[in-house]
């Protein structure tokens, strides 16, 4: 298991070299200038010439890149040109909003998913399942942009009980920033109004952004737990006399996991990108908001680092879910 | 050889079913096929016939009409230009449908050139291929679409573009697992062994039999891509002209105040989602009716 993991590792090193390379020459090649972007339309060429020659955008590519790199390995990987801020605090700062919201959604769609799709597996045929088929159907096909803005309009504006945007009451709960995640930070400032106040903001950006892992969390799980339904192990375990819980908690559930844990780690690139369409909905000062706001302003460190971040926080999480995969199911070892 | 030939062609009379007329036949009896098809089929009649079915020109606006509630006159209200919402949406599947078989068409193609390469050549090709692809797969899509259509400007094309760069890595992947399946395919082992070589056996023998599920993944990215356009759009990276009537940029209409003219976003969102269930109804009951292992 400890090789098959360092392995793993050793292999995340070409991906996020090559990662580099793209990236760089990708974004070198956009058509926006950071320089009049810094200085606005109305800047002098001598200028706007002075600010490149700043920022190294004047010499050779592989030098820049080198310096890119060569920077990353030292772990510094620059800062913003618009704001001079260094890029991985920006990022640091901002990810725990990212975070918090993406573990709601997910939280949100396991915790309904998993026993949906149980329910619908065991009642196969009825209405119940014919239901359960069409609604998380209709969950797949609905965008996040137009699900957020109809749960932000009937929930906070035309009955208004909850929060429309943001992350907590500032003006009401002023809170130590320690974690940056919102709910924690609240409840290590012993304030339970403020985690109280955390929670209801995160429930309508979670719902937007957890429906479609729910509706496809329900459905893998589904057609799992019908498959493992048939198995010998099921039946002896029921012909032995083993309470219904017992069976589907021990036999049917567990097997039917696997499926599900690859899914969860694929969702995971998803809901970054779908944090993007959230974060803008609903005012919540994440990494999407942050790089899709420097893609506008051309800002080149941010798009580059941002996107290496995201890059390696979705494939550390695929490693985490190949991993767990290992341990759920003794049959897979990897040599 | 000959005789094989024309005794393979005895046993084919005996059985006239072809994969294609079976899968066919499947479908005609799966309903979400056939609930798929017609949401479809629905959608490319309206922007087929766009002209003769919206009752105004969805670009010209009256000021004095703008924000009017859905109405007789205006079925689905207007918007801030006093634009018909209605007749926009009608001609927006114009643009949605025409993007989202764009970039399908680009993605399949580009996809399945560099997955053919890589499952018939292996070795370094494949290698630098696969991981060519692991490394846009660790881009989470919706990002690499927003960064390449800065990169290329703003444009229907620029769009359907960056939609199916997201796609090509996917169906790269899918056609190369689906050839290195059929590499110890009896009929491929056979062919190879009466001495049909290189191009080919990749077309004449592989290609064929590994089209299935790039059609049933064809057709449920034709569903993301409706998303995806749309979601461009709702981030202002749409078409460049504000005129231009886009599903997702028509849902910013509202954006700002939502209170006062839900319909805008409503409706448009509506022919988002059901043209979205539609193309995945239809992947669906084709997987089922392509998929042997499926079938029941």
């Amino acid at each position: 298991m400890g090789k098959f993991i360092l392995r793993r590792l050793l292999l995340l090193i070409p991906i996020l070299l090559g990662l580099t390379v793209i990236i760089f020459l990708f974004i070198r090649l956009l058509p926006g200038d950071p320089a009049s972007a810094i200085l606005g339309e109305r800047a002098t060429p001598e200028s706007l010439a002075r600010v490149r020659e700043a920022l190294g955008l004047d010499r050779p590519l592989p030098e820049q890149y080198w310096e890119y790199v060569s920077g990353l390995a030292r772990g510094d990987l620059g800062s913003s040109f618009l704001t001079n801020r260094d890029v991985v605090d920006d990022f640091l700062q901002r990810f725990p909003a990212t975070l918090e919201l993406t573990l709601a959604a997910m939280l949100f769609a396991l915790v309904l998913g998993i026993p949906l799709g149980m329910l619908t597996a065991k009642r196969r045929g009825s209405w119940v399942d014919n239901l359960g088929t069409v609604v998380s159907l209709i969950g797949i096909s609905i965008p996040i942009f137009f699900l957020g803005l109809m749960l932000k309009f009937l929930f906070a504006i035309y009955w208004p009980i909850l929060p429309d945007s943001g992350r907590i009451d500032l003006i009401e709960y002023l809170i130590p920033r320690v974690t940056n995640l919102m709910t924690v930070d609240a409840l290590l400032a012993g304030e339970w109004g403020g985690f109280i106040d955390a929670l209801r903001h995160l429930v309508l950006p979670g719902i937007a952004l957890g429906t479609i892992p729910l509706a496809i969390i329900m459905r893998i799980t589904r057609a799992s737990v019908i498959d493992v339904l048939n198995e010998d192990y099921v039946r002896t375990a029921n012909a032995k006399g083993l309470h219904g819980d017992v069976v589907d908690r021990r036999h049917v559930l567990r097997n039917a996991m696997l499926p599900v844990v690859t899914v969860i780690g694929l969702q995971t690139g998803l809901l970054l990108g779908g944090a993007i369409l959230t974060e803008t909905i609903f005012g919540w000062g994440g990494v999407g908001k942050w790089i899709y706001d420097a893609v506008l302003s051309s800002d080149y460190q941010v798009i580059q680092s941002g996107v290496l971040l995201l890059a390696l926080i979705f494939v550390l999480v695929n490693l985490i879910v190949d991993v767990s995969y290992a341990l759920l199911n003794p049959r897979i070892r990897y040599s | 050889m000959t005789s094989a030939a024309a005794t393979v062609d005895v046993v084919r009379e005996d059985k006239p079913v072809g994969l294609w007329a079976d899968a066919f036949r499947r479908m005609r009896r799966s309903p979400a096929a056939i609930i798929g098809g017609t949401i479809v089929g629905f959608f490319v009649i309206v922007a087929i016939f766009a002209p003769f079915i919206a009752p105004f020109d969805p670009t010209r606006g009256n000021l004095a009409d703008s924000y009017l509630p859905p109405s007789p006159e205006h079925w689905f209200g207007t918007n801030i230009q006093g634009q018909d919402v209605f007749s926009r949406i009608v001609f927006g599947s114009r643009l949605t449908l025409g993007i989202a078989v764009l970039s399908v068409t680009i993605g399949v193609s580009v996809g399945s050139f560099f997955g053919a390469l890589a499952g018939y050549f292996r070795g370094w090709v494949d290698a630098v291929i696969m991981r060519a692809v692991d490394i846009m797969l660790s881009i989470p899509g919706l990002l690499l679409a927003i960064g390449v259509v800065t990169f290329l400007g703003r444009g229907v094309v620029q769009i359907a573009m960056a939609i199916a760069i997201v796609n090509i890595p996917i169906f790269a992947r899918l056609l190369r697992s689906s050839l290195l399946g059929l590499r110890e395919a009896d009929y491929v082992v056979a062919a190879r062994s009466v001495g049909v070589r290189g191009p080919t056996l990749l077309v004449r023998h592989m290609l064929p039999n590994a089209i299935g599920p790039l059609i049933v993944q064809g057709t449920l990215a034709l569903a993301t891509a409706v998303v995806d356009a749309a979601a461009l759009g709702f981030l202002g990276l749409g078409p460049p002209d504000p005129r231009t009537p886009e599903w997702g940029t028509m849902l910013t209409d509202t954006y700002r105040n939502l209170n006062q003219a839900i319909w805008l976003a409503f409706f448009p969102g509506i022919a988002i989602v059901v043209s979205v269930l539609g193309f995945n109804l239809l992947g669906d009951g084709m997987r089922e009716a392509l998929d042997p292992k499926l079938r029941r």
